[in-house]
């Protein structure tokens, strides 16, 4: 072997062992932070894994949203019209959060199926549903009419 | 009555630009395959009369915002007569139809740059401004087929606009799109230049040499660009955050990942006529980039926090118009690579593999951000469920592979082309290298916090290592025939951007390791704590704003005896038009440290839910960013750009395309 070549495979042979630790690195922190998203009424049948991070989402029941009275606790359920989920939190709720509202909540679910949440996501638009709100609340036959046309109407860019 | 017909001018106009855009594509393709020298001519006034109809377009579309024509359609669904002018006028490129307006404006901006510069033989100009006419071809029928801005309202005519987001009534936001878009779009000369050096066969040095200071210049305005954009999210959104790995971050993240690769390969391929072949494929995958992150923003394919308008039609078109453009332009490459070959030989040791392990590194975190960003899209495509990929994934990636690049950063300044003796790269970097192990590693940590942690001493050992390095480089050129006078702007300039970038390791590492977040239940007269300084809330009120109510809050900051520091005085404001929150921030800044104080919600009369951030040297990540943007466009003005070709353009293409 010529000093030349033996220089590029010594060259590619590096890039190969980069690019494989990369890619078992990658796919490894891939499927560790991967949130599947459920719907309440999938929650409810036991379709969801307990202690792990997932998404959950759906329409704030209304009057359910009750606040510890001494700090930021608060408790609210979510439905798809089918099922409830009851959502617990203890930081600041996004702006657009109201009863009624569609929204996406990260965490896991505890041994009574309530998520203990460490994120809650409303959108910037008050008309805008949550693609996968929007998906279950339809799977459980159950899209609020004119929803969708709103959202168009009213887009908002970055 | 004549204003009323602006638009109808303004949409005349923009099919004019497309008429000339194909002219600009097609005269030349076709004159350089019947080898017809004059109709390659025909390149140059057709870009030029492109940009004077999209100028005319734009112009006319920014009147009738000014003229608050809510018969409009785009005018009064982001407008109102109640607006002020200044934002009358970035609510132009306000929402979609405009801000494509704007990209295609810039687009011809750059063009006209192009075809001014002179230095260019006149086949490859003819055949760079005809890719560039291709692409503003594409996205010219995307915008009047898809997305026409001066569609009308006809004939119930709304009495008053729908307002424009309150998100982005903010002088930080009336800035970003446009600096973004002039970094995506100046991609698009690079790419055109690869690609005409590909058809043309002319892949000599020349070539790199005509696109460097293009791509620097693209890259300064991408990069001040996102940093707008963070220092706006920081502020503006209210969640005191710097970056979320949201999705249309990432496709912004993307290009200039591989546009910071493509600036370093060029340097290779013009100083030493290596790695020519993988320089003109990141110039096309970075534009391919730019392409796809506009793809996914418009097309409302993702699920970001950024609510954009679902539109499949819009998709489907961008998505076929990104394929094409990749497609076809891979294909060229496929057929005219295989010719290219390199003569030159370099050492293990050598800037050339310095560098060529920055371009690996930087392509991999491409791939990483990228998989990251597409999966979700790909799974639900896939019915394999609705995901999403979590910020820990990007950040347990991400970081370790930019503190590999951190060491490459410091190592390829110092080094020699071709090869070097292991004794003299010995000797340039040992003094760095120990100061910012033992500074760095060692005793900074515990200076500053009193204890050690891992995180926090690798992230200050790489602030220094490059900072140290680019010192030693600058210093190392001072001592030439002509002193610290003999520099050239080219070496300042990538001192700049090695620094700049040192800082922004330097904020990253002090924000993400000793910031601290606090929501807290605020009640009147209760002090809370938070990083050794007690927060009182004072009292809460309300206000009137002019398009807007607003709760108020005043909170004092207090040090641990007691002295008043600083006093908050955070809103919550309500935009009446559109029923929209929004949080006003108040911030403490300084070097060393921001405190900022959100409003929350509203919990009863006397108490609010508050954010109490404490984040230390948050700023020099926007510093840094904008020091190494600036550094890019000292480079550009380099005397070699200018030297030899005395004509050239891009130096002063580099002012006139500002304006574009």
């Amino acid at each position: 072997m010529t000093p030349k070549r033996k220089k590029k495979l010594w060259i590619l042979g590096l890039m190969l062992a980069g690019v494989s630790v990369t890619v078992g690195l990658t796919l490894f922190a891939l499927s560790s932070n991967i949130n599947l998203f459920f719907t309440p009424t999938q929650i409810q049948a036991g379709e969801a894994p307990e202690n792990r991070q997932i998404r959950a989402g759906g329409m704030v029941v209304e009057g359910s949203v009750k606040r510890d009275p001494d700090s930021l606790r608060v408790r609210f359920a979510v439905t798809d019209s089918n099922a409830q989920v009851w959502i617990n939190y203890d930081k600041i709720l996004p702006d657009l959060f109201r009863e009624g509202q569609g929204i996406v909540a990260v965490g896991e679910l505890n041994a009574d199926r309530e998520l203990i949440a460490s994120e809650v996501l409303a959108k910037h638009d008050e008309n805008y549903m949550p693609p996968e709100v929007a998906e279950a609340l339809e799977a459980a036959g159950k899209l609020p009419s004119g929803s969708q046309e709103s959202s168009e109407a009213t887009e908002a860019t970055y | 009555m004549d204003i009323l017909y602006l638009p109808e001018l303004g949409h005349f106009a923009l099919i004019l630009a497309l008429v000339m855009a194909s002219v600009q594509a097609i005269f030349p393709l076709a004159g350089s395959l019947t080898r017809q020298p004059l109709w390659l001519a025909y390149a140059q006034p057709a870009a030029w009369a492109q940009f004077v109809f999209l100028g005319i377009s734009f112009l006319l579309l920014a009147s009738s915002f000014l003229l608050d024509d809510f018969s409009v359609v785009y005018v009064a669904n982001n407008s109102n007569s109640a607006l002020p002018w200044f934002y009358k006028l970035s609510a132009v490129w306000g929402a979609h139809e405009g801000s494509l307006l704007l990209w295609l404006l810039l687009l011809a901006g750059w063009t006209f740059a192009v075809s001014l510069s002179k230095g260019l033989p006149a086949d490859v100009l003819g055949r760079a401004l005809s890719v560039l006419g291709f692409v503003s071809v594409g996205m010219l029928l995307f915008v009047i087929l898809t997305s026409n801005p001066f569609d009308r309202y006809l004939p119930r005519i709304p009495t008053d606009g729908a307002d424009l987001n309150p998100l982005l009534q903010d002088p930080g936001l009336a800035f970003h799109p446009p600096l973004l878009y002039m970094g995506y779009v100046g991609f698009a000369v690079t790419f055109a230049f690869a690609l005409a050096a590909l058809w043309s066969g002319k892949l000599d040095t020349a070539w790199a040499r005509w696109s460097r200071p293009w791509t620097s210049v693209a890259w300064a305005f991408l990069t001040a660009g996102i940093a707008l954009g963070s220092w706006w999210a920081y502020y503006e959104l209210g969640w005191g955050g710097w970056w979320f790995w949201d999705p249309v971050e990432n496709a912004s993240l993307l290009p200039w990942l591989l546009g910071t690769a493509l600036m370093h390969s060029l340097a290779v391929t013009e100083k030493r006529g290596l790695f020519k072949s993988w320089t003109l494929l990141l110039a096309i995958a970075t534009f391919s980039t730019s392409l796809l992150g506009f793809f996914l923003v418009r097309s409302g394919v993702l699920n970001s926090v950024h609510a954009f308008a679902n539109d499949p039609d819009r998709g489907l078109f961008l998505l076929l118009l990104l394929g094409l453009t990749i497609g076809l332009s891979l294909l060229i490459y496929a057929l005219r690579v295989p010719n290219l070959k390199a003569k030159a030989a370099y050492s293990l040791l050598s800037r050339d593999v310095f560098l060529l392990a920055n371009n690996v590194l930087l392509v991999v975190a491409t791939l990483t951000v990228l998989l990251g960003t597409i999966y979700p899209l790909l799974m639900d495509a896939l019915n394999q469920g609705k995901i999403s990929v979590g910020p820990p994934y990007f950040n347990a990636l991400f970081v370790p592979q930019m503190l590999l690049l951190g060491i490459f950063m410091g190592l390829g300044p110092l080094s020699d082309w071709k090869s070097m003796q292991w004794s003299k790269l010995k000797r340039k970097i040992w003094l760095a290298g120990l100061l910012s192990l033992l500074l760095g590693f060692a005793i900074l940590p515990w200076i500053y916090d009193g204890s050690w942690s891992l995180a926090v001493a690798l992230g200050l050992t790489l602030f220094l290592w490059i900072a140290t390095t680019s010192i030693r480089d600058i210093w190392e050129a001072s001592r030439g025939k002509k002193g610290w006078k003999g520099i050239s702007r080219s070496r300042w300039g990538m001192m700049g951007g090695h620094l700049g970038a040192a800082l922004i390791v330097l904020g990253v590492t002090m924000v993400s390791n000793y910031g601290e977040e606090r929501d807290v239940r605020m009640a009147v007269g209760e002090p809370v704590s938070v990083k050794g300084y007690e927060f009182t809330l004072v009292s809460l009120g309300q206000r009137q704003g002019p398009n807007f109510t607003a709760d108020t809050a005043v909170v004092e900051m207090r040090s641990d005896e007691g002295k008043l520091l600083k006093t908050f005085t955070p809103e919550k404001r309500l935009y009446q038009v559109r029923g929209m929150p929004m949080t006003q921030v108040s911030i403490d800044w300084g070097p060393l440290r921001d405190v900022y104080v959100a409003m929350g919600e509203s919990l009863d009369d006397q108490a609010y839910a508050m954010r109490i951030h404490y984040k230390p040297f948050v700023r020099w990540i926007w510093w840094g960013g904008f020091i190494a943007a600036f550094s890019a466009l000292l480079a550009v003005t380099d005397r070699r750009y200018r030297i030899r070709v005395p004509e050239t353009a891009p130096a002063e293409a580099g002012t006139s395309r500002q304006q574009g």
